[in-house]
């Protein structure tokens, strides 16, 4: 049994130790806006927030978390920085199929709540491990721009 | 052949291999048989690969920049929201195909030993300006203890390891570290 802390709620779940936190989140907690893309921290799908640093849960055992806070996407607009993403997201229409944005927008809320004002080479450094099949990156940019510019 | 010739030209024969020798054996000497072994570990992509000069980490045998075109960072931990530990756990995944350890990072590129010959990378190593102000005691504590250091003998997956085991190479330090550490 460990007991962790997602989205200021404490949790106890009955999970093998070497469970990742991805896996703990979608079925033992129901959480399934984190997503499952290559299992191996390739691709950025699963990124949640832990201790406010992006995490690929997909290779985090259960029993690593310990005492540290995790935050998901189902969470990420209680933060102020959080909901202006996902309202700029909106309005820009930054997704396609869908499928890597909540990893996105995790990678997004930690870059502007750490860099107020992004250039495209700090927007690379932080979001290049978050990989899109439909090449939605131009969005992505402008829609970090746009928060940067207007709103921060 | 007349008897004096021939002893001349044995004179000349005799003193120009040991000449040769001499010019062999003083190359030997510029590089300690007692340093050669460390730095066939050390320059083992295991260790380098992370040991770089450059602006980012390496991985694989074939020394590939690390894939997500991941940066060092100012502290070599990575960019401010993108650090090693958003995948590297404290200890590789449990079908190897990521690998950990705690703190995991880059070394910082006053450690960086890529490219540097046997003497240069001696010298660096031993450096107490460059190697976080180690002295050969605190060396072979840091390369014989340190959880990051040991990990390049557990890599998981199919990763290969330095050509000294663990323990040969903890009694190669020793060795070197007891004769002063010579380059």
């Amino acid at each position: 049994m460990f007991t962790i802390r997602v989205n200021g709620v404490e949790h106890t779940v009955d999970a093998s130790e070497d469970k990742p936190l991805l896996w703990v989140l979608r079925e033992n907690l129901k959480l399934t806006g984190t997503k499952y893309g290559c299992g191996q921290a390739l691709c950025g799908s699963c990124t949640v927030h832990v201790d406010g640093q992006p995490t690929r849960s997909c290779v985090m055992p259960i029993s690593a978390v310990g005492n540290k806070q995790i935050r998901t996407i189902e969470d990420i607009n209680t933060e102020h920085i959080g909901s202006l993403v996902q309202q700029t997201w909106q309005t820009l229409n930054v997704p396609q199929c869908g499928y890597c944005q909540s990893g996105q927008i995790m990678a997004a809320t930690a870059l502007l709540k750490n860099n107020a004002s992004p250039s495209d080479q700090d927007i690379d450094k932080a979001m290049s491990g978050n990989i899109c099949r439909c090449g939605t990156y131009p969005r992505i940019r402008k829609a970090i721009h746009k928060i940067a510019a207007e709103q921060l | 052949m007349p008897p004096n010739f021939a002893n001349t030209i044995r004179r000349i024969v005799s003193s120009s291999l040991l000449i040769a020798a001499g010019l062999i054996s003083s190359q030997v000497a510029a590089q300690s048989p007692l340093f050669q072994p460390l730095f066939e570990v050390l320059t083992h992509p295991r260790c380098l690969n992370c040991h770089t000069k450059t602006d980012f980490p390496r991985q694989g045998d074939e020394r590939r920049r690390h894939a997500q075109l991941v940066v060092r960072g100012e502290d070599n931990h990575g960019a401010p929201t993108l650090q090693c530990s958003a995948c590297h756990q404290d200890e590789n995944v449990a079908d190897g195909a990521v690998p950990g350890a705690p703190h995991w990072a880059l070394a910082p590129l006053s450690m960086a030993w890529e490219e540097l010959s046997p003497s240069e990378l001696c010298a660096v190593l031993k450096d107490t300006s460059k190697n976080g102000n180690r002295n050969l005691e605190a060396l072979f504590k840091h390369m014989s203890e340190d959880e990051l250091v040991l990990w390049g003998w557990t890599p998981g997956g199919d990763r290969t390891t330095p050509p000294l085991s663990q323990p040969a190479f903890v009694e190669a330090l020793r060795a070197w570290v007891d004769a002063g550490g010579p380059c």
